[in-house]
């Protein structure tokens, strides 16, 4: 072969650049604690001047893939590949050396610094002890100038916006000279504005020779950015496509697989028993609006209803307005515009109390922090709610005696398997736990049940009954709102299904007749 | 008041001031680098009475015995802040609990005051002390002469550490990659930066100041030993720490107003001014709680300057 196909950093921006891949995983499988294999015998491989995407959906093993090309993680087996030979990575300092940059999804910046110590932590142009701001700063302003990036790098990054903040990351890796950038899911934080200057950053990049690991579930995105795409589902690669030869339909279907697994049913196949349609909700929101935690308004218009004895599921990718949804119906976030009402009569928002006194019951995805008081007694977290004056132990006086019967009761009818009563729940396995929060929830006779991820993290014993407990609560009359992320989870159990796509409700369809795959496109935002 | 009054409490509110210079400084570069020590009052405890030892038992030149003995003290100091570093940052244990437990451990009475026993040295009278040392030969001048140029080696090297210390923290690179841990160890573990080795190192460094500033006591004050002679400085060190909102030029100013407010019952006595002794000697503590007690609250409103990991374990989450 002739010596003359060099793929120089500066030689070319098309995919076909690099013969030799700039980083590749090879059969790389990585085991956490507790069984949960994140990664099994993956493999895929970024060339040169190449944007590479992985595409998967919340917990598909993306993260866990990318901590791996960094050093943060070691794999159980298999290896990284840096330009062809096989590379040992083992610290995020390592990898650097290989050139490998990674943008983390909760971005590493430390907000009390400015922008030009951020970029320079870990890894500084100049050889010695000093740190000179003013020769960074310097620096710092000459990239940005050269990536047309607005920067100012003097201040402190807690003043920056999310955007601002991300570019700072970005820009580390452009001043350590890295020649494999990763950016992990590098759009949730943005507007769509940011984005087009991110994606124009990215391509200068490429076209200078450099790769970029691409990570998203969004399919417009992918398709605009990426030059191939490596589809990941459930810690499996399951293929690796030209981005020119797919649309959106085959790569939805792809990401979220083909449909049901055996063995499992869906529950409105059979007819579930909810009230018929013309029947009014027993939760209703109307055009319900609400910010996240950071100000930014995050549901938008959202109008749904839930009628006694239905469930509805809330499909959706981690981070699109589930967990704010949720909090708006349980009182614990206001609600900036429209209307929640309960059995017809508006619900105040912001009050946990008054959603508690007019039936609803939450199960919160967070189940240690928000679900139970993890030092307190198995008792005690089913106590919790009963100062409702209804409550049998009204008033100030704790009857331990009828508290820890009325909790024996419980525990025996939601098979919470315990050494007793006095157990504190932070020695219960997870799904005693959540058995906890059920019967506690449950056993006020509610009206409404929020459950958001039920059964996150259970074993498939759990899982069952819990699934269970939600099929004869709903049986009972209750309007069930399930938000899960786990497709199955809402496609085996709803009524209906709501796809909530960035903080609005892109559709709602039946549950008996949804297809995998148009929920998997309205889910990533292509339908 | 005369001159000679406010000469007289300046200087000796730099002799007392000295030791919490030391041990403030020490606890401020392990606080930066995320890891909260309460057992400085047993580190100094340790100091203070290693460093005795070793001046009474060596022979020859006394300037010899002496920097010897500062650093055993040192080191002792620095031993017992690693048996902190392991049990907070390697086994993850409660850093308060860890911290406390070795003040107990070392304190009054326990460990430094039974090898104090067992090496007998509890009545003997010092046979070394640092002397004021007029370095530039102008400790005659008035007001300043006294109060700069006519102090013993210890002042000068805490003037020289907080230089230090400053400079390493805002103007090398390892400075702000102690920050960088302090504030976000997983950002920092994420660009390369090893937050293990950082905490081990700032930990054991603090320790050694805290020997150090227990050697102060018996090494210059007053070249004796008794039992819990620090009586209490480490927990004031501590909180100057906070009070100084983490920084070495504020820790300097503030341990000399801890240093005023402990030695102005003598000060005032010495000059003929009579007040109850007792309420002299609570100054100190009192100004600690109000210190303590304001600093939260400031602290819980707008967080000057603490480090945001601080007392926080860091563990990469990879089962
Ligand atoms: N540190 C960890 N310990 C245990 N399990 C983990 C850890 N990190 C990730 N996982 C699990 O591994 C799977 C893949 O997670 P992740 O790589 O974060 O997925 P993605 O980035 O695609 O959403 C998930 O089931 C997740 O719960
Ligand atoms: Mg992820």
């Amino acid at each position: 072969m002739s010596g003359h196909v060099e793929a120089g950093p500066t030689s070319t921006g098309t995919a076909t650049a690099g013969l030799v891949p700039a980083v590749a995983a090879a059969g790389v499988t990585k085991r956490f604690a507790g069984g949960v294999v994140a990664n099994d015998r993956v493999s895929f491989d970024a060339r040169r001047g190449e944007v590479h995407a992985l595409l998967g959906e919340n917990g598909a093993g993306k993260t866990t893939l990318c901590n791996i090309l960094t050093g943060l993680y070691r794999p159980d087996e298999g290896e990284v590949q840096v330009n062809g030979s096989p590379a040992r990575l083992h610290s995020p300092h390592e990898a650097q050396r290989a050139g490998i940059f990674m943008v983390h999804q909760h971005l590493s910046l430390v907000d009390s610094l400015t922008v030009a110590e951020n970029v320079v932590l870990g890894w500084s142009r100049h050889r010695g002890l000093r740190y000179s701001p003013r020769q960074v700063e310097a620096e710092i302003a000459e990239i940005a100038a050269r990536y047309r990036m607005q920067v100012d790098p003097r201040a402190r990054i807690w003043q920056l916006s999310l955007g601002e903040r991300q570019r700072i990351d970005i820009l580390k890796a452009l001043y350590r000279d890295a020649t494999i950038l990763i950016l992990d899911e590098p759009t949730t934080v943005l507007t769509p504005s940011e984005t087009e200057q991110l994606f124009s950053s990215v391509r200068e990049m490429v076209a200078a020779g450099r790769s970029v690991v691409f990570i998203s579930h969004k399919l417009p995105e992918v398709l605009a950015i990426a030059n191939r795409i490596t589809i990941l589902r459930k810690g499996r690669s399951v293929t690796t496509v030209d981005a020119a030869g797919v649309d959106a339909r085959e790569l939805a279907r792809l990401m979220v697989g083909h449909d049901m697994p055996a063995g499992r049913v869906r529950r409105a196949a059979n007819g579930s028993g909810a009230a018929p349609a013309d029947q009014r909700g027993v939760l209703e929101l109307e055009s319900v609006c609400a910010d996240g935690d950071f100000g930014v308004q995050v549901l938008r218009d959202v109008s749904l209803s839930v009628r006694p004895g239905e469930i509805v599921g809330i499909a959706g990718v981690a981070g699109n307005g589930q967990r704010e949804l949720a909090e708006v119906i349980a009182g614990l976030r206001s609600h900036t515009r429209g209307t929640v009402r309960v059995d017809g009569s508006e619900l105040r928002g912001g009050d946990p109390r008054a959603a508690i006194n007019r039936g609803i019951a939450y199960v919160p995805e967070d189940r240690m922090g928000t679900g139970v008081s993890p030092s307190l007694s198995v008792t005690e977290n089913l106590l919790l709610k009963s100062y409702r004056r209804d409550a049998p132990h009204a008033g100030p006086l704790l009857m331990m005696d009828r508290a820890d019967t009325q909790s024996l009761a419980l525990m025996e009818q939601f098979d919470i398997r315990t050494r007793g009563p006095h157990a504190l729940v932070r020695q219960l396995s997870g799904g005693n736990v959540q058995k906890v929060v059920l019967a506690r929830e449950l056993s006020s006779q509610p009206r409404v049940l929020v459950a958001a991820s039920p059964a996150r993290g259970l074993d498939v014993g759990a899982t069952e009954y819990v699934h269970g407990v939600l099929v004869d609560t709903a049986r009972r009359g209750v309007g069930i709102l399930l938000i899960s992320e786990d497709l199955d989870e809402i496609v085996e159990l709803s009524d209906r299904i709501a796809v909530l796509y960035e903080g609005r409700i892109v559709g709602i369809v039946d549950a008996a007749q949804a297809s995998y795959e148009q929920l998997g496109m309205m889910m990533a935002g292509a339908a | 008041m005369n001159t000679d009054l406010i000469v007289a409490i300046v200087v000796s509110a730099i002799a007392y001031g000295t030791p919490l210079v030391l041990a403030g400084l020490g606890e401020l570069l392990t606080e930066r680098s995320g890891v909260l020590n309460l057992g400085v009052e047993g580190m100094m405890l340790m100091g203070a009475v290693t460093g005795f030892f070793v001046s009474q038992q060596l022979g020859g030149p006394g300037w010899a015995v002496l920097i010897v003995a500062m650093i055993v003290a040192a080191g002792a100091g620095g031993l017992m802040a690693l048996i902190h570093a392991f049990l907070s940052i390697t086994v993850r244990v409660n850093q308060i609990v860890s911290g406390l437990a070795l003040t107990i451990f070392a304190g009054a009475v326990g460990l430094s005051s039974y090898v104090g026993q067992v090496w007998g040295i509890g009545g003997q009278h010092g046979l070394h002390q640092l002397n004021r040392v007029d370095l530039l030969g102008l400790g005659e001048l008035p007001v300043v002469g006294p109060i700069l140029f006519d102090q013993d080696p210890f002042v000068y090297l805490s003037w020289g550490l907080v230089v230090l210390v400053a400079w390493y923290l805002y103007r090398t690179r390892f400075g702000l990659y102690l920050r960088a841990v302090g504030e976000s160890p997983r950002s920092a573990d994420a660009m390369g930066i090893n937050v293990t080795r950082y905490r081990y190192v700032h930990t054991v460094v603090g320790g050694a100041l805290a020997g150090l500033g227990g050697a102060y006591f018996t090494l210059a004050i007053a070249p004796i030993w008794t039992d819990g002679l620090t009586a209490g400085a480490g927990w004031i060190a501590i909180a100057l720490v906070i009070f100084a909102f983490w920084r070495p030029d504020v820790l300097l100013i503030g341990a000399y107003l801890f240093g005023a407010l402990s030695s102005l019952g003598f000060t005032l006595q010495a000059h003929g001014v009579q007040m109850p002794s007792e309420f002299f000697s609570s100054l100190p503590y009192l100004m600690t709680v109000v210190v303590l007690a304001g600093a939260s609250t400031t602290l819980a409103r707008r967080r000057i300057g603490t480090p945001a990991s601080l007392g926080v374990p860091y563990a990469r989450e990879e089962g």
